[in-house]
């Protein structure tokens, strides 16, 4: 795994690319670590609370650590009427976690989202970012499944 | 029956999106080579004369946009892909599909304001699309059709409000995405100052037609103030769950029960959300609307991004604002106190509503609030937000009634 300095560094060039560097940093390390951000405030010139600001200022970037599989269940209104509070009921009860935390083993975590463009099969999930469409609460159980 | 009529969707399904040969071979990279072979002027010219209008949400005449940027050395195409409207599937339908029209688009915008840069601002949440078009780039790039011009391709993260055109230049930026003050307009000064045109995926995705088959065509497609296609995407209760591509003549009723369908398990229609989750709801009496921005306006809809949200009898439309209400409040960046604050309390309201506990003095206030955010909140999210509420208000006011506490 490349380290966080080598990530941030290979952006250090781009105008506006502590965003970008951000992104990889998450590709590799599934959220920011507190290190990361300061890092990059150092490299792209700002302040550390500047750089903490942007990094939580988009909700696809987590400050927060989190698992190897990221859950995270659309609520937009398509997803909503077609019965996503069944679904994130159903993801609760099968990982014994509320929506926003991580299991126990540090494999799964929850979390909620709005749209995520693949409204043609509400309601939808995506596990690290790949979208399940067309979910319904009897598949979950074979879906975490397919998380090894 | 109406039929669609494809422009921007030509290619969807003939050729492979990952190899230009296909694309080129289907006529691809022609319309790049006319537009360099005329004057800017005159490519501008032709631009204006098929009334093409923005096809993000706005519906600004994009000709009329480019002629508003002056000389400088350094000027921007910025492509909007942040697609984050709900409901809305079609710029990733485009691109999936046919990845080089939109390389194609941006350079002939590229000629005609003369740049040589151009950035695609493609929403997190869809990786495998940035992946996609950073191969047709790669592609783009060692064939040589594109010449000077390059494009790189720029993650967001999240934030609906970075789809509004001068937060999306903060995001670019590296900053948080907070919509700035306009004017200066991003013609004129956009990302790092310079003149920048930002324009959606289907806008530019129409230019290669434009340009082979000149103004007068386009204009004279569908609906004149508004002309040429539309893609729509259709969720929610209807039959096809389908991205379509039809004139801009089309009725909402042909939308839903000729391309869509119709109602999933023999249901009734209740009403129609059209253009994102910020556009309003439209009930059975004015159906027989043309889809096109101006018709949709005149009956206080808009037709915004062309997501189409189709509901049944059975749906519970307070539920459904309530839930809408939600997004804005959580979307809000909060740069603006009547967006900040008044998102938050509209959603506390709906909440009341939803849960049977508000007053009619409750919907009086809804109803002040919401006027006032459409016109004092800075950016058009804290602007379009109230939408939802007024229209339901207006024509589903008994469900509100009969939630009332008396
Ligand atoms: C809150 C908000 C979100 C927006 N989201 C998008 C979007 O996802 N895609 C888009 O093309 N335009 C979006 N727009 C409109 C853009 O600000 C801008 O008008 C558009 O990109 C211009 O391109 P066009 O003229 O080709 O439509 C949004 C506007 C607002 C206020
Ligand atoms: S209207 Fe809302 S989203 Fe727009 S600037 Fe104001 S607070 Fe931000
Ligand atoms: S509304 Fe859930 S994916 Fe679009």
């Amino acid at each position: 795994m490349a380290t966080i300095q080598d990530i941030i560094n290979s952006y250090k060039d781009k105008p506006g690319g502590i965003i970008e560097a951000y992104h990889a940093v998450q590709r590799e390390y599934n959220y920011l670590p507190e290190e990361a951000v300061e890092y990059a405030a150092r490299v792209f010139g700002i302040s550390a609370a500047q750089a903490f600001g942007v990094a939580t200022f988009y909700s696809y970037l987590s400050v927060a650590k989190r698992g190897q599989y990221i859950i995270r269940m659309c609520e937009s209104a398509p997803c909503h009427i077609a019965g996503a509070d069944i679904l994130i009921k159903t993801f609760e009860d099968e990982l014994g976690i509320k929506v926003g935390e991580t299991t126990a083993d540090g494999k799964f975590t929850l979390e909620l989202t709005e749209c995520v463009g693949q409204c043609q099969g509400t309601p939808v999930i995506t596990i690290n970012s790949m979208p399940y469409v067309d979910m319904n609460p009897e598949q979950v159980p074979a879906v975490l499944a397919l998380c090894k | 029956m109406a039929a669609e009529m494809r422009i921007v969707l030509r290619n969807a399904d003939q050729i492979n999106p990952d190899k230009i040969e296909d694309y080129v071979q289907a006529g691809g990279y022609k319309a790049l080579e006319k537009a360099r072979s005329m004057a800017r002027t005159d490519l501008i010219a032709e631009v204006k004369k098929s009334n093409l209008r923005g096809r993000g949400g706005a519906g600004f005449n994009a000709g009329m946009k480019w002629s508003f940027v002056p000389e400088a050395p350094v000027k921007y195409v910025v492509c909007n892909l942040d697609e984050g409207e709900p409901g809305t599937y079609k710029d990733r339908t485009i691109v999936e599909k046919d990845p080089q029209r939109l390389l194609e688009g941006m350079a002939i915008c590229g000629h005609a304001i003369n740049s040589n840069q151009g950035y695609i601002y493609c929403r997190g949440e869809y990786p495998y699309v940035v992946d996609l078009l950073r191969r047709a780039i790669d592609q783009a790039r060692s064939s040589g059709v594109l010449g000077d011009f390059n494009i790189e391709v720029r993650m967001g993260g999240g934030a609906y409000v970075c789809g509004e055109e001068t937060a999306l230049i903060e995001s670019i930026e590296g900053h948080r995405g907070e919509p700035r003050f306009k004017p200066p307009f991003p013609g004129v000064s956009g990302l790092w100052d310079k003149p920048t045109v930002v324009n959606n995926v289907e806008t530019f995705a129409n230019l290669p037609d434009i340009v082979m088959r000149g103004g007068a065509w386009f204009a004279s497609i569908g609906t004149p103030s508004y002309p040429g296609t539309k893609v729509l995407t259709l969720t929610g209760d209807v039959v096809n769950r389908i991205p379509i591509e039809v004139p801009t003549n089309t009725t909402i009723r042909e939308v839903i029960f000729d391309f869509g369908g119709g109602i999933r398990g023999g249901k009734k229609f209740k009403a129609v959300q059209i253009g994102g989750t910020s556009g309003g709801f439209i009930p059975e009496s004015l159906l027989d609307t043309p889809i096109d921005a101006d018709s949709m306006r005149n009956i206080g809809a808009t037709l915004g991004t062309g997501a189409v949200l189709v509901m049944d009898e059975t749906r519970d439309i307070i539920d459904i604002v309530t839930r809408i209400s939600k997004f804005f409040e959580h979307e809000s960046c909060g740069k603006c106190n009547p967006c900040r604050e008044g998102t938050f309390r509209a959603y506390e309201i709906m909440k009341k509503i939803n849960k049977g506990q508000a007053a009619p003095a409750d919907l009086d206030k809804l109803a002040l609030l919401s006027r006032v955010m459409t016109k004092a909140c800075l950016c058009g999210l804290g602007q379009a937000a109230p939408g939802p509420i007024l229209t339901t208000m207006e024509h589903f006011k008994a469900e509100y009634q009969a939630r009332l506490q008396i």
